[in-house]
């Protein structure tokens, strides 16, 4: 950490002698590349509504832990998320109702819950206010190792998967002929978003967390010609979106995540532009 | 059923052999008392009106789907090798936005490298190897949903070739495809089954390219209705049927 502290203090900023930024700076550049590599795999999966499924999941997860008087809720809601990811795998594969319908089922269902157990006997529900917003300049250096020990878990596992996961998202029957157990690598899909988009939405926002798991990619999209493109921009508008909405929050006095998404959305319409003049 | 006058019996030259074969979903009899016997070196072509259980045979096959009955397979070579299927399955509808070429998506099959870093030079080129069965070295950059529908069945006809199977199955490889992209892609079919000596199953709905290149043609509905050479089935009482062609027009 004291390494860290030095080099930002290098930095010609203001800000560079404040604590909370320099962990907030080293949390976003953790965050953003596993944000972006995670929205290439989750925009290519048409799984955009199920990563804001999770983020609702989680909510209520914490309201649960909230309500057992638990001091680190953030521990129940990432087994909440995890057992809710799985289970709607399980149902999508039972069912014949197509993956938005049953996002939905799960989505809604997760939020009531999560608002009934939080108001119950009367309960205010403005404590939670700070994981609707999210607060990144509140992240710890515990959490910043924790974070980092998750960013390495995952690029570990995506060197291993990748390429099956992206099979199965991309094409499920080719994945299954080529003797790839598609379930399995859904599942391990679905609980790696439940992970991250948990223990990220205390930072972030339960509000605006998705756009963080979308636009890099969706972006990306416009102006990548294959996947090594698709992926390097992806992380790229991550980092610099993240970065640059930290120290914009700061000036301006706003909420982070709510800037970060600013900004990648101006980059989504940036790219937008030169995805047409391209064409 | 006379299906040993190609080679001696059908012990030693059948390559897949499907024995009173049943799948069940959700209690509805999709197939029942199926028998196929498929002879090395052979394409079969599997044809049959809509819902008729092509594709769920083929699945079964393939081990995609829980049967009741056999299913086994052969090598000319000795039979306790294992038999090595390629699949092409039904043109899928690649999303034209994603980013994934087909190097991409080679890489992402036939490599453990993911495909998001840097391909080296020797897999890019064993990738151009496997679409020069094809001919379609100059797809390689090609995003896979800007494919046209031949451009598409080439590419993932190379890319079940890799590796090399000792039965190709096809699912319905002719539909989107044009008239000329068709005679193209049954050529190359023809071509490869000749060059490297493999069989070849394929549910086609296109009766016009029957007599030219195949060698055997079952009709399926629930259970094998009629099975021989293309003009003894296509000529037959159950096709008619089947298709309700002759008395009935549909």
């Amino acid at each position: 950490m004291n390494l860290w502290y030095a080099l930002v203090e290098l930095l010609p900023f203001e800000w560079v002698t404040l604590d909370f930024m320099k962990n907030a700076l080293l949390a976003v550049c953790l965050m953003a590349p596993l944000f972006g590599l995670l929205s290439t795999n989750i925009v290519t999966g048409k799984m955009s509504f199920f990563s804001d499924a999770l983020g609702h999941s989680a909510f209520t997860g914490i309201a649960i832990g909230v309500l057992c008087g638990l001091s680190a809720p953030i521990w129940c809601a990432v087994i909440l998320a995890v057992v809710f990811a799985l289970l709607f795998s399980v149902v999508r594969q039972k069912t014949h109702q197509s993956a938005d319908t049953v996002i939905g089922v799960f989505s809604s269902t997760a939020v009531a819950l999560g608002i009934f157990i939080s108001t119950m006997g009367g309960g205010s529900f403005t404590k939670f206010n700070t994981f609707l917003i999210g607060d990144i300049l509140s992240v710890t250096p515990r959490e910043i190792g924790l974070l980092a020990l998750v960013l390495l878990v995952v690029v570990f596992l995506w060197l291993l998967f990748s390429n099956r996961i992206l099979l199965t998202t991309v094409h499920p029957q080719l994945a299954s002929s080529r003797g790839i157990l598609i379930r399995r690598y859904e599942m391990i899909f679905t609980a790696v978003i439940a992970v991250v988009v948990t223990l990220a939405i205390s930072w972030v926002g339960l509000l605006v967390i998705n756009s963080l798991l979308v636009l890099p990619a969706a972006a990306s999209r416009n102006v990548a010609k294959n996947m090594r493109q698709y992926v390097l921009f992806s992380v790229l508008a991550a980092l610099v979106c993240g970065v640059g909405g930290l120290i914009l929050s700061y000036w301006i006095g706003c909420s982070t995540g709510a800037t970060v998404s600013l900004l990648l959305a101006l980059w989504f319409a940036v790219s937008f532009l030169l995805r047409k003049r391209s064409e | 059923m006379n299906h040993a006058h190609h080679h001696g019996g059908c012990a030693d030259s059948c390559c897949l052999q499907v024995t009173d074969l049943s799948v069940r979903l959700g209690g509805e009899r999709i197939l029942e008392g199926v028998n196929l016997h498929m002879h090395c070196g052979q394409m079969v072509a599997l044809i049959g009106p809509n819902g008729a259980g092509k594709s769920t045979l083929i699945k079964a096959i393939l081990g995609q789907h829980p049967y009741e009955g056999s299913i086994t397979f052969h090598r000319s070579n000795g039979p306790e090798q294992k038999l090595r299927i390629g699949y092409v399955p039904q043109s899928p509808s690649f999303d034209r936005a994603d980013p994934i070429t087909v190097l991409d998506l080679f890489v992402s099959c036939i490599s453990s490298r993911p495909a998001f870093l840097p391909v080296p030079k020797a897999l890019r080129q064993t990738v151009l190897d496997c679409l020069k069965h094809v001919r379609g070295e100059n797809l390689i950059d090609k995003r896979i949903g800007a494919l046209s529908g031949g451009e598409l069945q080439r590419v993932l006809l190379a890319l079940a070739l890799e590796p090399m199977p000792n039965l190709l199955i096809l699912d319905e490889p002719l539909s989107g495809v044009d008239v000329e992209g068709m005679a193209l892609l049954m050529d190359m079919l023809h071509e490869i089954r000749n060059r490297f000596d493999l069989s070849i199953l394929m549910i086609t709905h296109d009766f016009s390219m029957l007599s030219k290149y195949v060698d055997r043609v079952a009709l399926l509905d629930r259970s094998i209705l009629a099975i021989g050479t293309p003009s003894e089935v296509l000529h037959s009482d159950a096709f008619r049927e089947a298709f309700h062609l002759g008395g009935e027009k549909a």
